[in-house]
């Protein structure tokens, strides 16, 4: 029988929706699997802001709530 | 209403020009604004200026503009370029700060700059094209953003702004702004997405 090993995954809140992430996952692997752009967002963990600077290194932690706004041109 | 806020407009195209027009004209008559443009012929169709002003700062032209509503109207301008060195600085005495920039990036840049050095922010996103008026709304996306627009209607697909549904828009920024300089949560605002 041959044993698949799947790597851990943590559960967190990405606007409002409870996803499930492989452990380890950076805030700019996440924006970039749903497709932000990332010159044009801003994003929230917890209630702090993530500089953009900083979402390659940024760890998603379970349980944490994400929240990503993206901006549109026009004003 | 309105007296003892000070107010924060980064931008006076069509959403600025016409959020300033309304708060002063609500009685919130202090406010700080920012924009290093000039007044030009295609801005007539939406923003708040008049043939008069054709070739003025937008500072300027908004000054004049908002003394003719309330000669006692506290307006400080700057006429500069936001930027992550300045924006925090330019705003310190603001109790809110009104994000309408119109490129996408900027926004980006300057909304972020703001929540990080602990402002309470109300952007836009979304008023682009002369569709539905009903889509454009007042959301709290963070603990200290707010954003009003549809989130989608930009100008570079739309092709246009509308002078109605971007009046729609500064509707709800103004709105949002006033309450919370108050330290009131927009009551009427929806929650996440």
């Amino acid at each position: 029988m041959r044993m698949v090993m799947e790597s851990p995954c943590v559960s967190v809140t990405v606007n409002g929706k409870v996803i499930e992430l492989p452990e380890g996952t950076t805030l700019a692997d996440l924006l970039g699997s749903e497709g932000y752009d990332r010159s044009r967002i801003a994003v929230e963990v917890d209630g702090d802001i993530c500089p953009r600077a900083d979402l390659g290194s940024r760890v998603i932690r379970g349980g944490e709530t994400v929240e990503v706004v993206s901006f549109v041109g026009g004003g | 209403m309105g007296s003892g806020v000070r107010i924060g407009i980064a931008g006076l195209g069509g959403m600025g020009s016409n959020v300033a027009v309304m708060l002063v004209r609500s009685g919130f008559r202090d406010l700080v604004v920012a924009d290093f443009d000039t007044v030009d012929e295609s801005n007539i169709a939406r923003q708040a200026y008049l043939p008069r002003h054709l070739g003025m700062s937008k500072t300027d032209a908004l000054v004049s503009v908002l003394h003719d509503i309330d000669p006692e109207a506290s307006v400080e301008v700057h006429d500069t370029r936001l930027d992550t060195s300045n924006a925090a600085g330019i705003f310190s005495a603001c109790d809110v700060v009104c994000e309408a920039l119109d490129d996408p990036e900027s926004k980006a840049m300057l909304v972020e700059t703001l929540l990080e050095a602990g402002f309470t922010v109300v952007a836009c996103s979304g008023m682009a094209g002369d569709g539905d008026a009903n889509s454009i709304v007042t959301r709290r996306a963070m603990g200290r953003l707010w954003v009003c627009g549809d989130g989608v209607s930009d100008v570079a697909s739309e092709g246009r702004l509308n002078a109605a549904r971007v009046s729609v828009c500064a509707g709800h920024m103004a709105l949002a702004a006033m309450h919370l300089a108050q330290g009131e949560e927009p009551r009427f605002c929806i929650q996440g997405d």
